[in-house]
């Protein structure tokens, strides 16, 4: 199981080190500062953090000796002229590219722009072809005042395959190495929108989708409107019925067992908070045919944590999952969601959990 | 040539000193600091090249409208103050 994870907040990011069964802080970086997200490069080793200084913009910074330095790198920026005249806001998600593709990085970002780099971060363009499709002016901000890109998920089967997930604006499909994108999602049901137009692909507000590592056309997503299944890559959704609360913004799939995944279930939209100040997580088993509900180690009563579509993790062996909490709590499990240990109660607002 | 603050916010990206820059306008004054410290460009300047939304300017003890602040005019002995708006938090 993975001993190492990184947690970023809206002060900063922290490093923790598991060492005789108890997980501890083993460093600090950028205290002070958000941290939208981070990402560790299983490839070379590199760290990835994405900062969001709330009036100098959105940087970008990496550590090639696991966290102990740190160097500024390009910041992925919309070119001059680019159609809506739009600014980055805030790097959304980091994510290293298939493993053939050395240097490869993607970062989604609020607004919705898709960047690529080549050179692990020196260097970065605006992928254009997804900005420029028609349907890009039906996107709209969820819960930002602009759509954001918070899901890319490259096939690792075909380094030229990636799929990726945007609030609110559907999830889409390239196949030919992001030159033309396809928008997919039938079966996705929005009932914030008018009930003719609820089925809109482009007006979808997938809150986050996480794929099988080892079964890739499995992937799992927490909708604003429910918990949806696809068999095929993303292409078409079923929507699973979990009992009680099907809201939420976070999935972690398990890497080896396509039937597995686990969601950490909240009021629905007017609300966001666990039910009855009892915070759970459902797991299903079997492709979502049924669900148990875990609260061993959770606050029962009083807590309003929530968690955001980057705070649940799960390691690569299926075993340990970790989660942070929107009130700065970080639980960690070392059975596959059935018990939980609370790490830290007084962490800063937690953004992003994730281990390796 | 016009004198350039920056907040102390920005201390890791600008030297704690007031810098000298050539401009007749706020514009013109900051992207000459640009050429001599080209990262700090994207701290005061978005992706447009507008000033961004939480970054103000006082230009000879004057709040500059955020719209209009790029384009104001200055003389050569001009005091420029690139501040954080707390609008920004």
């Amino acid at each position: 199981m993975n001993e190492r994870m990184l947690v970023a907040t809206r002060k900063g990011l922290f490093t923790l080190t598991r060492n005789n069964s108890a997980w501890t802080i083993a460093s600090t970086a950028f205290l002070g500062s958000p941290v939208s997200n981070v990402l560790h490069d299983a490839r070379d080793g590199a760290i990835y953090a994405a900062l969001n200084l709330g009036h100098f913009g959105a940087k970008l910074h990496r550590s090639d000796d696991g966290g102990k330095n740190w160097r500024e790198l390009s910041a992925p920026a919309f070119p001059p002229g680019t159609a809506g005249e739009p600014s980055v806001q805030l790097y959304w998600t980091l994510v290293a590219g298939a493993p053939s593709q050395a240097g490869r990085l993607w970062i989604g970002a609020i607004p919705a722009g898709l960047f690529r780099s080549d050179d692990r971060g020196e260097s970065w363009q605006l992928v254009d072809t997804l900005w420029n499709v028609p349907e890009r002016e039906k996107w709209f901000g969820g819960g930002y005042d602009d759509a954001g890109i918070h899901t890319v998920s490259p096939d690792p089967r075909d380094p030229d395959r990636a799929f990726i997930a945007i609030s609110c604006g559907g999830v889409w499909e390239t196949r030919d190495g992001a030159k033309s994108w396809k928008l997919h999602g039938k079966g996705m049901v929005a009932t914030y929108l008018p009930p003719d137009q609820a089925g809109a692909l482009e007006s979808q507000d997938p809150h986050r989708v996480a794929r099988c590592a080892a079964a890739p056309d499995t992937m799992w997503m927490q909708h604003h409107c429910g918990i949806f299944r696809s068999s095929d890559a993303g292409a078409t959704w079923t929507q699973l019925k979990p009992p009680g609360d099907d809201f939420g913004f976070a999935v972690a799939a398990h890497p080896k067992d396509g039937a597995t995944a686990w969601f950490v279930p909240a009021v629905k939209d007017e609300f966001r908070y666990p039910r009855d100040g009892a915070m759970s997580v459902t797991r299903t088993r079997d492709g979502g045919k049924s669900w148990e509900t875990f609260r061993d180690g959770l606050p029962q009563r009083d807590a309003y944590d929530l968690i955001y579509r980057h705070g649940l993790d799960v390691d690569e062996t299926g075993t340990r999952l970790a989660m942070g909490s929107t009130t700065g709590a970080l639980w960690v499990s070392d059975d596959a969601g059935e018990r939980w240990q609370l790490v830290n109660a007084h962490l800063p607002p937690i953004y992003a959990v994730h281990f390796h | 040539m016009a004198q350039l603050h920056f907040t102390a916010w920005l201390r890791d990206q600008v030297p704690n000193q007031p810098l000298r820059a050539d401009g007749t306008t706020v514009g013109d004054a900051l992207a000459a600091a640009f050429t001599q410290m080209p990262h700090v460009r994207g701290y005061v300047l978005d992706d447009q090249g507008r000033l961004r939304k939480h970054v103000c300017i006082f230009a000879d003890g004057r709040r500059l409208r955020r719209d209009v602040a790029l384009t104001q005019r200055i003389g050569p002995d001009s005091k420029l103050y690139v501040m954080q708006a707390l609008s920004g938090g």
